[in-house]
């Protein structure tokens, strides 16, 4: 999208430069100019503010490592050393844990707002295919990321998280002690994980290009689902209109991001990782962070088996199918209209499902036993039921309500 | 396009964020939460409190339980106790750790030097205990924690509750029976504690009447002398072992979340005036 260019060189240094590499020139196409539906709102916002969580994560995940000891021995301790001896120690750390939460609780609403207003459908699908890159690549950074500061949450979560890959046929235990190193989670797996959760980050990064670079092809989606028609009506340059209101959005969550990270740091963890890990001790309740349950609720819901496959493996499949299964979303989906605000049945579906998620969520934390497992499996199965039934029963059965012809009329059209 | 029902939804999903529900002990009665100086916004240590603090766990905890993470030098840091240097100088010396380039392998604690372990192994630990392991006591006020039933514990990140483990610290204090209830078996060496994981505890309780002597300053109030103010006390102290930056740390939020606020004022006015006359 490069017609909507206006830049010309100011002055010879400029020229030189722009004929050479255009970098002023992009980025005033792609940070100033960039033609942006004019009727976005709040949840539009979560874009740029997950840009800002990378960022706040990488560098304070930086210093941390100036000070982090990866070993078996001293992980444990040269945390707390963080925390008590380094000056703003305290803070930079509790920023970078409550900065993981935070990361996840942007991404998961920028996934619902994608989610309800269509905007993995044609022809923005690479986009969303790679935002789900992108959430399994903040898991995997997470998973690792947790289990450094060696307590027994950490131990223990990667204990059982890897063993979740042993349940692969054939190749499962050669990987099992691929990941950890070793027979056991032990001191080669903790150099491992901090080597990986200091490179995943710049990957995750990386990839936040290609996405961004993805949107700036065919352009934003908007509440409405409509493509732009012309863009003087239907659009604002970005700068300094959506600059502006990125900005704000970034400071409103920065508040309850400062409320974590200064009165209650430790409230989103678990006072178990505040006791070092300990192969022989295993604690009573072993319970993810919050932003892995309802996944975590999934792999624990199969314990049947299906078959020939037995429980462990079946539990495997379905976990891993509950993200892949986003992959294949902008398929699954056959309505052609985007925004939700046009399918008047689809709308009452998507609540269910989110309330499905939260329910999921719940259930991740809630110990397996009597109904807490009854109703994990329907959860399971509702979440499944969601993509692969109703999704594409929907685009077939539903009678969407007229859309406006343009993002200027449904504008002009709301009441004030 | 901002419906109540996106509302009620997006609330939904921040209280579903907040899930970390667990399995409540039926047999174990729900936890008092007490009232603490280091709770809320506003929260900063009691510096008498934990003086008081730190003599109970002088005198009658450390005799067992190591405090490894703790350094001399921390008892006259801001936010803490507020012991003078010279205090800390001369406490110190009263001990003894190992240093192999000492003569004899030890020498007299510096105030830099961490609060020496009173066994040498984990396995005298042990021994002297019965079999049981003393845990050490430097960040254990926040390895405990008391859990709420659904749906109490949302309200935790609205008030910013993080004082479960102090809660904790002082009903097990408070927590004991001379004689285990009837019909449950307890072991021989065991002692029946309410709050306790499976009630069968290692430690006899710990704490009587008049154990400590608290000295009262002219003109200050008479501190009592019961199990109840010492569990109080000593819990506080730990939380401060294991938080020792918590004051500065809650001023510096104050000034954060206060400069945030307006300037998401200031940032949300300016917003709309470059919007002015947008229809959007």
């Amino acid at each position: 999208m490069s017609e909507h260019s206006t830049y010309t060189p100011g002055n010879a240094v400029e020229k030189w430069l722009d004929d050479r590499l255009p970098i002023i020139r992009f980025s005033k196409e792609h940070l100033m100019d960039f033609p942006t539906p004019k009727n976005l709102n709040y949840w539009w916002t979560f874009g740029a503010i997950l840009v800002m969580c990378l960022v706040i994560q990488i560098v304070t995940g930086v210093i941390l490592a100036m000070h982090y000891t990866p070993h078996v021995s001293m992980a444990f301790d040269s945390v707390e050393h963080i925390r008590r001896d380094i000056n703003g120690g305290r803070m930079i750390q509790s920023f970078h844990a409550v900065g993981a939460s935070m990361f996840f609780a942007a991404v998961y609403i920028h996934i619902f707002r994608g989610m309800y207003f269509g905007s993995y459908k044609a022809p923005r699908e690479i986009l969303w295919i790679l935002g789900v890159l992108i959430f399994l690549l903040m898991m995997a950074t997470a998973f690792m990321g947790y289990v450094l500061p060696w307590g027994q949450m950490s131990g223990w979560a990667a204990t059982v998280i890897t063993n979740i890959f042993a349940a692969i046929p054939v190749i499962g235990n050669p990987l099992l002690e691929l990941l950890r190193g070793g027979f056991s989670v032990g001191n080669p797996t903790l150099n491992r994980f901090f080597s990986l959760h200091y490179l995943l980050p710049f990957i995750i990064a990386a990839i936040v290009v290609l996405h961004i670079w993805a949107l700036h092809v065919p352009g934003n989606n908007n509440p409405v689902g409509v493509d732009v028609k012309d863009t003087k009506r239907d659009t604002l340059p970005f700068h300094p209109y959506y600059t502006m209101k990125d900005a704000f959005g970034m400071v409103l969550f920065l508040i309850p991001f400062a409320w974590f990270a200064f009165f209650a740091p430790d409230i989103l963890g678990h006072p178990d990782n505040y006791i070092e890990f300990n192969a022989q001790v295993t604690p009573a309740h072993i319970v993810p962070e919050w932003y892995f349950l309802p996944f975590y609720a999934i792999l624990r819901a199969i314990d049947f088996n299906i078959l020939f496959i037995d429980s462990k493996l079946g539990g495997v499949i379905f976990f891993g199918g509950s993200i892949l299964i986003l992959f294949f979303l902008p398929w699954l989906d056959t309505s052609k209209v985007r925004s939700g605000n046009f399918r008047p049945m689809f709308k009452w579906f998507y609540w269910l499902f989110v309330v499905n998620f939260v329910a999921l969520t719940y259930l991740g934390a809630a110990p397996a036993e009597g109904i807490y497992v009854v109703l994990a499996k329907i959860c399971t199965a509702y979440y499944f039921i969601h993509f692969l039934v109703i999704l594409p029963l929907l685009g077939r059965i539903e009678t969407p309500r007229p859309l406006p012809t343009s993002i200027s009329e449904s504008v002009l059209g709301k009441a004030h | 396009m901002l419906n109540t029902k996106t509302i009620l939804a997006a609330l939904a999903l921040v209280a579903g964020l907040a899930a970390p529900a667990m399995a409540q002990d039926h047999s174990t009665p729900h936890i008092e939460k007490q009232s603490w100086s280091f709770a809320g916004i506003f929260g900063t240590y009691d510096q008498n409190q934990l003086q008081r603090g730190f003599q109970v766990f002088r005198e009658v905890c450390s005799s067992c339980h190591g405090a490894r993470l703790l350094a001399f030098r921390n008892l006259a840091e801001a936010g803490g106790p507020g012991f003078s240097e010279a205090q800390v100088k001369a406490l110190a010396a009263e001990y003894e750790v190992a240093d192999a380039t000492a003569d004899g392998g030890v020498r007299a604690a510096v105030a830099a030097d961490r609060w020496p372990s009173p066994f040498e192994t984990e396995q005298d630990a042990r021994d002297a205990n019965g079999g049981a392991l003393p845990p050490d006591f430097s960040v254990l006020a926040k390895a405990r924690g008391v859990t709420d039933a659904f749906p109490f514990w949302v309200f935790n990140y609205f008030t910013g509750y993080s004082e479960g483990g102090p809660d904790y610290i002082h009903a097990l204090l408070n927590g004991y029976h001379e004689e285990a209830p009837e019909g449950f078996e307890l072991a021989d060496g065991k002692y029946y504690n309410d709050y306790f994981p499976g009630h069968a505890i290692g430690m006899g309780p710990p704490l009587m009447d008049e154990l400590v002597g608290y000295e009262v300053a002219e003109g200050e109030a008479e501190v009592p002398l019961t199990v109840e103010q010492y569990s109080t006390d000593v819990a506080a102290f730990m939380m401060w072992m294991a938080e020792p930056h918590l004051a500065g740390r809650k001023q510096t939020g104050f000034v954060v979340l206060l400069f945030l606020v307006l300037f998401a004022g200031l940032m949300y006015a300016t917003k709309r005036r470059i919007w002015q006359g947008i229809e959007h």
